[in-house]
């Protein structure tokens, strides 16, 4: 009885601090703690852990809500009380779990439930507020205005031919088993054959956009343009780099931009610092591009080339970037101006590496950069050879 | 035939020289007993696949297995009707004047899926391997299977499972794998393991290593798994590693056979060379002090 209100309590804490934890997990979690020892701390957090957690990424937050919570239920659920481990320093995560803790005011767990509290505030890090950014409010007709012209947009190598096969009467291949169910209704005769055409889909996308100061005027327009294409196509991840990465898909993928950009600041902290564009490569090769560069990836990479670090590791990383995508465009915003030149070593170091140049000449709306992008491709390595020529 | 326990169920893949540690066992021992899919993502060469040979060894039942590949579909996944038997068959009940089903069990190849749950065969462990290689559309198709442990054919009907199979799904994390899927099974990430295990490990799988050998071997890995590499290596590796030295007859690491090895460990000539450049003579000793020290 106590058990299954601490189990749903528990279960409502970590769907608060932003994992998906449903109706199945609880139900999950009351039959596993039948299962094991409660004398066992230890049990009773690895069989949490595995009916409940469904994503590597969650892990970490399961493990901080744990330890919240059940020191504080202890007696309730026959843990054991912790030892003097607690840790000294608030873990990322606490923060998110300290907000998810102090909204929470619907039916509160039972037990020493102020000094929970405190606890959990204490863990809140002030310098951790992080910077948030303004967006200005955009209107229906705003965003309607922004979905009909995303359709137009059409990147470079946009259809994919998949294995799978859809029903088309002047296909090339002929539907066997819809041909034969066909000859049902005629006693056996084949009257008609059924044949069928591959189905083909876009690519999956992939954007890494810069947001450091110098691109800071753009983020804007960036982010409605990251919005639109995240819910108009599926398969597309989105990555924002300043000195450090975010990745910000899942934010992107809510229906309601205002909501989205709002999490997305609170998510991302390098608003408007430097660039570190080699180290954001190296880390995006490293931990995301297997995970999302799969299935012939298309990669969209907005910077302006301006490099904090003296575009170290710049070279090595696109290099790599370029040799696990199938088609890598860059697109620059700098060129406001005609005659700019790509003088910075950044850029230098990243021009042999796109299959793809596209400089925006003036990047004030959505449907420039949209032109931009669909602009149908010219010879290849064209637009880097005028501009690399221009004196 | 299913371990009532966490510890029983640790010794029974310990005893087909599986070497878990306490978070998979459990994991384990909760998908046997609530009959619930495993879902096991982790770096390559982990040992994810090996769990579900372990237990189909272990549980003495049969392994069916499903490699995923990119437009793996229903025909090759779960059952495909035998067009050619259905046609053949048509002509002979014009000729014959019979009544003929044509959509008759005898007319359905089964396939890996259909096969695990097929309740005239015995019980199955089914192993969908490397689930993130198929496309999105093959996700779909799982569902049903996962959740109920039945296939509906459309014109023949339910097929539902009497023993529910052991199911084990491997993912590399090449895609992410749909929430949909997860949900319905017990999620475990499979991580490189520590060095105490990896010497566990290799001691089952390697047995006839010089000891010395092994020990250094374990500590040179663990560091390499430190340096920011591209790709470390897996447990696989270490174990391909430590068999490929003793076969050069090295009874110790030295600098000059692990440089000449090194393509064994690592699979990426960036980190060959960043390891090199890192000073590998130096790599080496500090890992062979490491090992003199315990």
């Amino acid at each position: 009885m106590h058990l299954a209100a601490n189990v749903m309590h528990f279960a409502r804490l970590l769907r608060r601090s932003g994992m998906q934890t449903g109706v199945t997990e609880s139900l999950a979690a009351q039959q596993a703690l039948t299962m094991v020892n409660l004398a066992s701390r230890g049990e009773v957090h690895a069989a949490l852990r595995a009916v409940m957690v469904h994503r590597f990424e969650d892990l970490f937050l399961f493990d901080q809500a744990f330890e919240l919570f059940w020191r504080q239920d202890q007696g309730n659920a026959g843990a054991e009380p912790p030892g003097e481990d607690a840790p000294a320093a608030p873990p990322p995560g606490t923060k998110r779990l300290a907000e998810a803790l102090a909204n929470g005011n619907n039916t509160p767990p039972p037990g020493e439930e102020q000094e929970f509290k405190l606890d959990a505030a204490e863990t809140f890090n002030a310098r951790e507020l992080l910077q948030a950014m303004d967006f200005e409010a955009m209107g229906a007709d705003e965003i309607n205005r922004a979905k009909a012209e995303i359709k137009t947009l059409r990147l470079p190598l946009d259809e994919l031919r998949t294995r799978r096969w859809r029903p088309d009467a002047s296909g090339p291949r002929i539907d066997f088993p819809a041909t034969i169910r066909g000859s049902l209704a005629t006693g056996g005769e084949i009257t008609a054959i059924a044949r069928q055409r591959h189905v083909t889909r876009p690519p999956p996308l992939v954007v890494l956009c810069d947001i450091s100061g110098s691109m800071a005027r753009y983020a804007q327009i960036l982010l409605h343009f990251l919005h639109s294409v995240a819910n108009d196509r599926d398969r597309v991840s989105v990555f924002l780099f300043g000195t450090r990465l975010s990745n910000i898909t899942r934010q992107l993928k809510h229906r309601d931009p205002e909501l989205a950009f709002a999490m997305i600041a609170k998510l991302v902290p390098d608003w408007s610092g430097g660039t570190r564009i080699g180290e954001a490569l190296a880390s995006f090769n490293q931990l995301w591009s297997r995970r999302v560069l799969g299935q012939g990836a298309v990669v969209l990479l907005v910077t302006d080339g301006l490099d904090r670090d003296g575009a170290e590791g710049v070279a090595e990383n696109m290099a790599r970037l370029h040799g696990s995508c199938r088609r890598l465009i860059w697109l620059n915003p700098l060129l406001r101006w005609d005659g700019f030149t790509p003088k910075t070593q950044g850029a230098k170091a990243m021009l042999p590496h796109v299959d793809e140049f596209r400089p925006v000449h003036n990047l004030n709306s959505l449907k420039t950069l949209i032109a931009s992008l669909s602009a149908a491709p010219g010879a290849r390595l064209a637009a880097q050879a005028q501009w690399k020529d221009r004196p | 035939m299913i371990p009532g326990t966490i510890v029983e169920t640790a010794s029974l893949l310990s005893n087909q020289g599986y070497v878990a540690d306490r978070q998979l066992a459990t994991t384990v021992h909760l998908a046997l007993t609530m009959e619930r899919p495993l879902f096991l993502e982790g770096e390559p060469g982990t040992g994810k696949t090996e769990i579900a040979k372990v237990l189909a060894a272990g549980l003495g039942r049969r392994l069916v297995r499903l490699q995923c590949y990119d437009g793996l579909d229903l025909a090759a996944a779960a059952y495909e009707w035998d067009h050619a038997r259905q046609l053949m068959a048509i002509r002979q009940s014009e000729a014959s004047g019979k009544a003929l089903d044509i959509y008759g069990r005898e007319f359905l190849l089964t396939r890996p899926l259909l096969s695990a749950i097929d309740p005239s065969q015995a019980p199955a462990v089914l192993l969908i391997d490397e689930l993130d290689r198929a496309d999105e559309p093959f996700e779909a198709f799982l569902l049903e299977l996962l959740g109920d442990f039945q296939l509906s054919i459309p014109q023949f009907g339910v097929i539902r499972a009497v023993t529910k199979p052991v199911v084990v799904l491997t993912s590399n994390r090449t895609r992410e794998v749909h929430d949909a899927i997860r949900r319905r099974c017990l999620y475990q990430w499979v991580d490189y393991p520590t060095a105490y295990r990896e010497a566990a490990i290799l001691r089952n799988k390697a047995p006839g290593l010089p000891a010395q050998l092994s020990a250094e071997v374990v500590a040179f890995v663990q560091r390499v798994r430190q340096t920011g590499v591209f790709k470390p290596p897996g447990v696989a590796e270490t174990i391909d590693w430590a068999m490929a030295l003793d076969a050069l007859d090295q009874k110790e690491l030295e600098p000059g056979a692990v440089e000449d090895t090194l393509g064994v460990l690592l699979k990426y000539q960036d980190d060959i060379t960043a390891l090199k450049a890192s000073g590998l003579a130096a790599q080496v000793s500090d890992a062979k002090a490491q090992v003199n020290l315990v």
